[in-house]
């Protein structure tokens, strides 16, 4: 046919789990900042200013895994049997926290505080097992005779687990940053003031993961360090340190949607580089995309429908965030 | 015993079985909501209007559940059936995604309207939304059906370096079992949420609670079991001809047939337990003939018996034996009661007669138990094939260790009764407060109105007294309210 199917449903998916780690990621944060905010009215704000689009956001996540299997089957297969335990924690994490979100704002006073709980408990799992599961997919999947060789608990490494917390620090950045948009007044200066040592804690994750992912992985840093793959690299970690000092500066005076952009520039910024090491591997170090792809005419067929959806997805999100733009205060939450 | 295949099949029949309640409530309700809809724009009677805004909101939250407890499933064949993933992931895969999309489509567009726009966009639009909405719920269904009846009676395929290959995806979907399975599942689905209408109405009708939206309630619940469950027997009987032709061994198994004597019609058993090991059913009550007439059409009509099978082919026939009666028992008793219904209609006494109302009342899980057991009919009596014919169960697992999977089995179970059983007694405490003016939305109120989200849950009132008490665990409406509609109070 010579169309490239297998590439264009890599750039599907790539672009799905980049919508993901965008939109969800600072809902998520949200969940894992709210312990250091007991304040009921401080807590029914930063609800209310993710309130009308979680559930949109975790759509993605359906959509990841759909496409995961309908395009290559066999990359979901393995990916999905090797991360089984954090995957399946995951996906608790969002169940709860998902349904807390609404029960809180319907339970009563006395209860309130388990769906309060619920929903940072879910939130953190959540993303610490997110995190997880990338440290785990970086480090590489073992697979014989198309099939996961690793031991059940290979996800778990000191590696991984950094990487889980290191999320943790980015989805809390990302949701501080998204309530300093959202928000104003008391609430919005004490996020600027937290915002800044979660900038630093940020970088300094990162920079951990670009010297630990070299040291400890001799492909990646062959990848890293050899010739024209150099070229690509080298403006990542200058972006990295530029949007970072930008991101410190717009923290002071009265910031609005700067330092939420910013942050979301410093992800993409990890995402690319993340996607230049591994690429084109689906399952690292030894599946490309096209080595997992599945029969073309699945992956045609499934893809006249993601054609004629997913830009319907997209503008019904525009639409969405569009109506709910502006701050949140208390009075007009949406209960 | 227990080992990590029979954890995984057990944690994939917990977590599919929970996930398909939801559904089956959301597509029952929301052609229920259509039709409601429909009658109110063709009357303009008040009844309709409050009917449709009281289900709405149950609708809205089980629409929630049906959501969050799908998210698992997309991911459930991965961790629990990796070597199927790969083998047929060509061919479920894509059904399994336009599954997805579908459901999208509608969250995006349709959905948000149905449920925040009865006073922003006009009758004819919101009428549209509503239709949509279900139209697209049997959609979705469609898609998935198509996926589990290719497993059943797989066709349109090849089979190249060990994968099956989609060759022809007009076979695929319609294969030889879809068109009995979409009609009888979402015949089920009508029906069982018919039976919840009906139960709803006759539990406030036995309170004393006798306004005319209740009474329109149990009315069309009565007339939809008339119709429907006769129809879904009927359904059911060319359902297991087709289920003969193309999987024998389910059939015999359902039946607890293992041999035919030469020249003999076939009993039917009534009850009994087949023995796997002696390989004959003890206990058996037997009508002669029956067998063959219901399956043959003929006096001395004779089916294959689960002998002319290899043991190692034979699903685990007293499980399906039994489930298949009970869906079956349940079929009748719904008739039954469709009958009762009329009779009483008839007599005038549909709205007054105890026991009619008691026994619609019990009635009220029995379409979604009968679901139930009728996917556990069709999904062990396929045993052990994963993919008829082509992929055995045990070379489909995921192979993890039996700890991995009993943990996260746990864990399910935990979760989901936690989860799912809040949202289903919050459900019941809404259909407890009863339908009645005060299930209409206030009207728009400038900003706030138009800032509310289109997200399913949050249709649901924040304020009403049960409501609070459902996710208190408290029993029961608290003390009587005055935010909440005057008809609930009548005892
Ligand atoms: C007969 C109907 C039916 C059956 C057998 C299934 N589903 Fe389903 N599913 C629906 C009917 C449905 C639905 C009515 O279309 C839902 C309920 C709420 C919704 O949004 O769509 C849904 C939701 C839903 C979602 C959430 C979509 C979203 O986020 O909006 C997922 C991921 C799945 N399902 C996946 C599955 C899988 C993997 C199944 C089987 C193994 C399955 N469903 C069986
Ligand atoms: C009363 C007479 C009924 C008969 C004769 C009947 C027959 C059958 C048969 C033979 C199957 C197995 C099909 C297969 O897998 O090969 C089946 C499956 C099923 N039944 Fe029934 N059934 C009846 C009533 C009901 C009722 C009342 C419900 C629910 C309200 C129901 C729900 C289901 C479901 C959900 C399945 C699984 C999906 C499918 O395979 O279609 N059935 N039925
Ligand atoms: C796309 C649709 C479906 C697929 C691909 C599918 C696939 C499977 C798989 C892989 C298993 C495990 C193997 C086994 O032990 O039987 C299974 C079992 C089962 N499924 Fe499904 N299924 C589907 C739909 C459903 C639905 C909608 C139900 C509704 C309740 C259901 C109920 C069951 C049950 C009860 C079992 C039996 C578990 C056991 O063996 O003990 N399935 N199915």
């Amino acid at each position: 046919m010579g169309i490239d199917l297998a590439l264009i449903w890599a750039v599907i998916i790539l672009f799905g789990i980049l919508m993901y780690v965008v939109m969800d990621g600072f809902d998520l944060g949200i969940g894992i900042l709210f312990p250091f905010f007991g304040d009921r009215h401080d807590r029914d704000v930063m609800m209310n200013t993710v309130a009308p689009v979680w559930d949109g956001n975790e759509t993605w996540l359906v959509l990841g895994g759909a496409g995961l299997l309908a395009a290559f089957p066999l990359a979901y297969a393995v990916i999905l049997d090797a991360f089984m335990m954090p995957l399946i924690l995951m996906l608790l994490g969002l169940i709860f926290r998902g349904v807390a979100f609404e029960f809180r704002f319907k339970a009563s006073e006395a209860r309130r505080h388990w769906w309060d709980k619920a929903f940072i408990f879910g939130s953190f799992c959540a993303t610490f097992f997110q995190g997880v599961t990338l440290g785990g997919f970086i480090h590489g999947v073992p697979v014989a005779n198309r099939v996961y060789a690793g031991g059940a608990l290979d996800w778990f490494s000191p590696f991984s687990v950094f990487c889980g917390l290191g999320l943790v620090a980015a989805y809390a950045l990302l949701g501080c940053t998204w309530l300093i948009l959202k928000t104003h007044g008391g609430l919005q200066e004490r996020m600027r003031v937290l915002a800044k040592p979660l900038t630093w804690l940020l970088l300094a994750v990162i920079m951990v993961i670009s010297v630990w992912t070299p040291l400890t992985h001799p492909a990646i840093a062959a990848r890293w360090f050899s010739f024209p793959n150099l070229l690509w690299f080298a403006p990542v970690p200058v972006l990295v340190l530029l949007v970072t000092w930008l991101l410190l500066r717009s923290l002071t005076g009265a910031p609005h949607a700067g330092p939420f952009l910013l942050t979301l520039a410093l992800v993409f910024l990890g995402y690319s580089g993340l996607g230049i090491s591994v690429w084109p591997y689906i399952v690292p170090p030894g599946i490309t995309i096209w080595q997992a792809a599945g029969p073309a005419q699945s992956q045609g067929f499934a893809l006249v429908g993601a054609l004629v959806i997913i830009p319907f997805i997209l503008m019904y999100t525009a639409w969405s965030y569009y109506v709910f733009r502006g701050k949140v205060t208390q009075e007009d939450g949406y209960h | 015993m227990l080992d990590a295949l029979m954890l995984s099949r057990i944690q994939f029949g917990f977590t599919i079985g929970f996930h398909i309640i939801f559904p089956a409530v959301t597509i029952g309700l929301a052609s229920y909501l259509v039709v409601l809809e429909a009658c109110w724009l063709k009357t303009q009677r008040q009844v309709y209007r409050e009917l449709y805004h009281f289900w709405l909101r149950i609708f809205a939250v089980n629409f929630g559940m049906g959501v969050v407890s799908g998210l698992v499933m997309a991911y459930q064949f991965g961790t629990n059936w990796s070597r199927f993933s790969d083998f047929a992931g060509g061919i479920t895969g894509p059904l399994l995604a336009y599954e997805v999309l579908t459901a999208f489509f509608l969250e995006a567009g349709f959905l948000g309207v149905m449920l925040f726009g009865w006073r922003k966009v006009g009758p004819g639009l919101h009428f549209f939304s509503t239709f949509m909405v279900a139209a697209g719920t049997l959609m979705s269904a469609t898609w998935i059906l198509a996926s589990n009846s290719w497993m059943q009676t797989p066709a349109g395929y090849a089979i190249i370096d060990h994968q099956a290959v989609p060759i022809d995806w007009l076979a695929v979907i319609f294969n030889p079992s879809f068109p009995y399975r979409l009609v009888h599942m979402s015949l089920a689905a009508f029906l069982a949420t018919a039976l919840i209408v009906g139960a709803c109405a006759a539990w406030h009708l036995l309170r004393g609670t006798d306004n005319p939206c209740v009474r329109k309630m149990l009315s069309m619940a009565m007339w939809m079991l008339l119709i429907v469950a006769p129809i879904q027997a009927f359904v059911g009987d060319l359902h297991g001809l087709n289920t003969l032709e193309h999987q024998p061994a389910k059939i015999a198994a359902i039946e607890g047939h293992w041999e035919n004597t030469p020249g003999e019609g076939v009993p039917l058993t009534l009850f009994g337990w087949p023995d796997m090991e002696a390989e004959k059913t003890r206990f058996a009550v037997e009508v002669p003939h029956l067998g063959s007439l219901i399956l043959t059409h003929s006096w001395k009509g004779q089916f294959p018996g689960l002998k002319s099978f290899p043991p190692q082919d034979r699903p685990y026939s007293p499980m399906v034996f039994w489930s298949f009666r009970i869906m079956v028992g349940l079929g009748l008793l719904m008739i039954a009661l469709g009958l009762w219904g009329t009779w009483a209609r008839w007599r005038g006494r549909l709205f007054d007669a105890k026991m009619l109302l008691r026994a619609a009342c019990w009635m009220g899980p029995a379409g979604l138990v009968a679901l139930i057991a009728g996917w556990i009919t069709t999904e062990v009596g396929r045993q052990p094939w994963i993919v008829y014919g082509l992929l055995r169960t045990a070379e489909a697992v995921t192979p993890n260790t039996t700890a991995e999977v009993a943990v996260t089995l746990l864990l399910f179970v935990i979760v989901y009764f936690v989860v799912f059983g809040a949202g289903i007694v919050y459900m019941l405490h809404l259909m407890q407060a009863g339908p009645g003016p005060h299930s209409i939305p206030p009207s728009a109120s400038g900003d706030g109105e138009e800032r509310r989200p289109a997200r399913p849950l949050s249709a649901a009132p924040d304020n009403l007294a049960p409501d609070n008490a459902a996710l208190d665990g408290r029993p029961g409406p608290g003390p009587a309210d005055p935010t909440s509609g005057p008809d609930m109070r009548t005892r």
